[in-house]
């Protein structure tokens, strides 16, 4: 990792490892919630792809939006959200995010500035696009992120909103990432072009490759891409190529792909890597390291606890917030 | 931001002119425009089309008033135009987008259907979409079966949105007032035939609340409800039952979501007959549902079958008969209301 020189405090990187270890947790944790029937309906786990939306979300502000996917937890943690919250809306209970309305797809935090999570595949690419333009009329400096998939990035959507976006220089940065399926369909067999970034060419905007296991890269690719949003120059297009370790949802027997590859990309596991960065390189102890994951443990603990304890929604609740 | 005064009907004004409907629903974009910084206008040929905006001219002159940051000339893609409304609208602007033809809402259902109408459920009651999407609907220009649909019904089954349908000047401007100001998306339904229609509207402003329904004329007989043109086509035929001592109440729902029930099953309770009209195919339209909810409501009150005049279960056809009999003209209207009223 060429990564020297990045600008990046200690604590900033601490953070982002916490980040990236609170996804993995938090996610394998709702397997198990899954599976003991806690949690009902699909879930799509983030696991494998978490330098994505850490290292993309650690070049925002605060203010800045994003909006997610139907795979969106990691978007959400990334962001700023809060797992307890998450998680009581996973299941399904009066104190989620959602008061137990919209569950793992549809997860949101209009305070943090995301959008949600979204069950239409493409379905975040035109709200986050709108996002853009909103915060370029009002002149607040904001810019959107847009999360997809390489199946996304095949939707109508993408191509009418890249097209607007770059003819307004709207603040928006289309973030694909490439995790190589779109539930059994392989990236191969579904998208013309062997080079997704190349699409960019065809709406005038940068589009640029990133491996998308490497937190710090991520993390420079998105810096640049929010760096000309925020100076008027427009929208870019940003592909990490990355991996999903799970199946599409829990329960996906995963004929389409062999175990030997599956294999070979988690030996390239982001959140290892990165650990053993902050190690070698010296900016973080094993100690310091060691007490991230007792501390992420706890807070998921505790997530879950408070998921496990918090009411369910009233029946009454049933027909409230259909309207403003 | 405080609301208008609300004013009763245009009779009530005291500087009242007569404007046409396009002109109606222009002042209601300039005026919320000046008095909102947030509403701004996106669409395809909405800025410098024809007398400067819109191919029906509706934001006619407001490019030259606003500039290009406020009425945004869009590329030919509806599901970005419908879509980046949205997503303005849930980060804190107030946009109208228009889209040319409702037939073109096809292009567009998921923004406004999966994301626009569903965002603050989904999310639990955080989200505000203040969205207005400008469409109109109908026959009566021989452009075919993709462009004279009518598909009030397609939006009405949605929750999540409300549907304006205004049949005169008065109305279009009070209400697209009003649905520039509501938090929710809003369908606001034109038509392309009473764009021209002239009708008295106000000096002063006015908004018109949503789920309120206008009695057109008063009447004993026959409730008639209709939509759009067939407002104007069930008054005319009012006018000619009268001559044969046939009392008919006209009522215009004006919006559909919400639907002003009360007014209409107080109708039913008086005159005991009732029909329904609109342009849309009868198969799945809106005058089921209306038809249901006053079976629901005054079954006990109705004195003979309701009846739909609806349009023909046909994509609209180009040849000018054609497309004249696949939907209601007024002397079906007058036909159905003789049918049921005794005489």
């Amino acid at each position: 990792m060429a990564v020297k020189a990045l600008p990046l405090a200690k604590t900033t990187m601490l953070e982002m490892y916490d980040r990236m270890l609170t996804i993995r947790r938090f996610e394998l944790r709702v397997i198990e919630l899954f599976r003991e029937g806690v949690i009902r309906g699909s879930t799509h786990t983030y696991i494998g792809m978490e330098a994505n939306a850490v290292g993309c979300c650690t070049a925002l502000r605060t203010d800045d939006y994003i909006t997610s996917t139907h795979r969106g937890h990691g978007h959400c943690i990334a962001k700023g959200g809060d797992v307890r919250l998450m998680m009581a809306e996973l299941l399904g209970k009066a104190t989620g995010y959602c008061k137990g309305k919209g569950g793992s797809m549809h997860i949101a935090d209009l305070d943090m500035g995301i959008l949600g999570a979204n069950g239409i595949v493409g379905g975040g690419i035109g709200i986050a696009t709108g996002a853009a333009l909103s915060a370029k009329m009002r002149g607040s400096g904001q810019v959107c992120v847009c999360f997809f998939g390489e199946g996304g990035i095949n939707q109508g959507t993408f191509h009418e909103n890249a097209n607007l976006a770059s003819i307004w220089k709207l603040p928006v940065i289309y973030f694909c990432e490439n995790n190589q399926y779109a539930m059994s369909m392989s990236v191969k067999r579904a998208t013309a072009v062997a080079d997704i970034a190349s699409r960019a060419a065809a709406y005038d905007m940068p589009g640029v490759n990133v491996d998308g296991m490497d937190v710090l890269a991520v993390y420079e690719a998105t810096r640049q891409a929010v760096e000309r949003a925020r100076a008027g120059e427009g929208p870019s297009l940003i592909v990490a190529t990355t991996y999903r370790f799970e199946g599409h949802n829990i329960g996906d027997p995963q004929p389409y792909r062999s175990r030997d590859e599956v294999e070979e990309w988690r030996k390239r596991d982001a959140i290892e890597r990165f650990g053993r960065f902050l190690i070698d390189e010296g900016i973080a102890t094993r100690a310091e390291i060691e007490a991230i994951h007792q501390a992420v443990d706890q807070k998921i603990d505790e997530a879950v606890e408070f998921a496990r304890q918090s009411p369910e929604p009233e029946l009454s609740s049933l027909e409230d917030d259909v309207y403003a | 931001m405080p609301d208008a005064t609300m004013a009763a009907s245009p009779g009530t004004s005291t500087a009242t002119r007569e404007i046409t409907y396009v002109m109606a629903l222009n002042e209601a974009l300039r005026e919320e425009m000046r008095r909102d910084p947030r509403v701004f206008v996106m669409g395809e040929d909405v800025a410098i089309w024809g007398n400067r905006g819109g191919v029906y001219g509706v934001t006619q002159g407001l490019y030259d008033e606003f500039g290009p940051e406020r009425v945004r000339d869009t590329p030919i893609s509806e599901e970005a135009i419908v879509g980046t409304a949205v997503g303005a609208a849930v980060t804190g602007m107030r946009p109208v987008a228009e889209i040319m033809y409702i037939d073109f809402m096809a292009l567009a259902m998921d923004p406004l259907v999966n994301q626009g109408a569903k965002l603050r459920y989904m999310f639990g009651g955080k989200a505000r979409v203040p969205v207005v999407i400008r469409t109109q609907e109908g026959t009566g220009r021989g452009i075919a079966a993709q462009h004279s649909q009518s598909l009030e019904a397609w939006f009405v089954h949605v929750p999540g949105i409300k549907v304006c349908v205004p049949s005169t000047p008065y109305d279009a401007k009070g209400l697209l007032k009003t649905a520039i100001r509501d938090d929710n998306p809003v369908m606001f339904i034109e038509h392309k035939m009473l764009y021209a229609t002239r009708g008295p509207v106000p000096e002063e402003e006015y908004t018109i609340p949503f789920g309120v329904a206008d009695v057109k004329r008063e009447g004993r007989d026959v409730t008639f409800i209709g939509i759009h043109t067939m407002v104007i086509k069930g008054l005319a035929a009012a006018e000619k039952l009268a001559a044969e001592g046939i009392s008919v109440e006209v009522i215009d729902p004006r919006t559909l979501v919400p639907l002003d029930i009360e007014t209409i099953v107080n109708s039913v309770k008086k005159t005991g007959r009732v029909v329904i009209a609109h342009e849309a195919c009868e198969r799945g339209g809106v005058a089921g549902e209306i038809a249901m909810q006053i079976m629901e409501h005054a079954f006990d009150y109705l004195d003979a079958p309701i009846v739909r005049v609806a349009g023909r279960n046909v994509p609209i056809p180009y040849n000018q008969r054609l497309e004249r009999a696949a939907v209601p003209q007024e002397e079906d209207i007058i036909a159905a209301i003789r049918r049921i009223v005794p005489r």
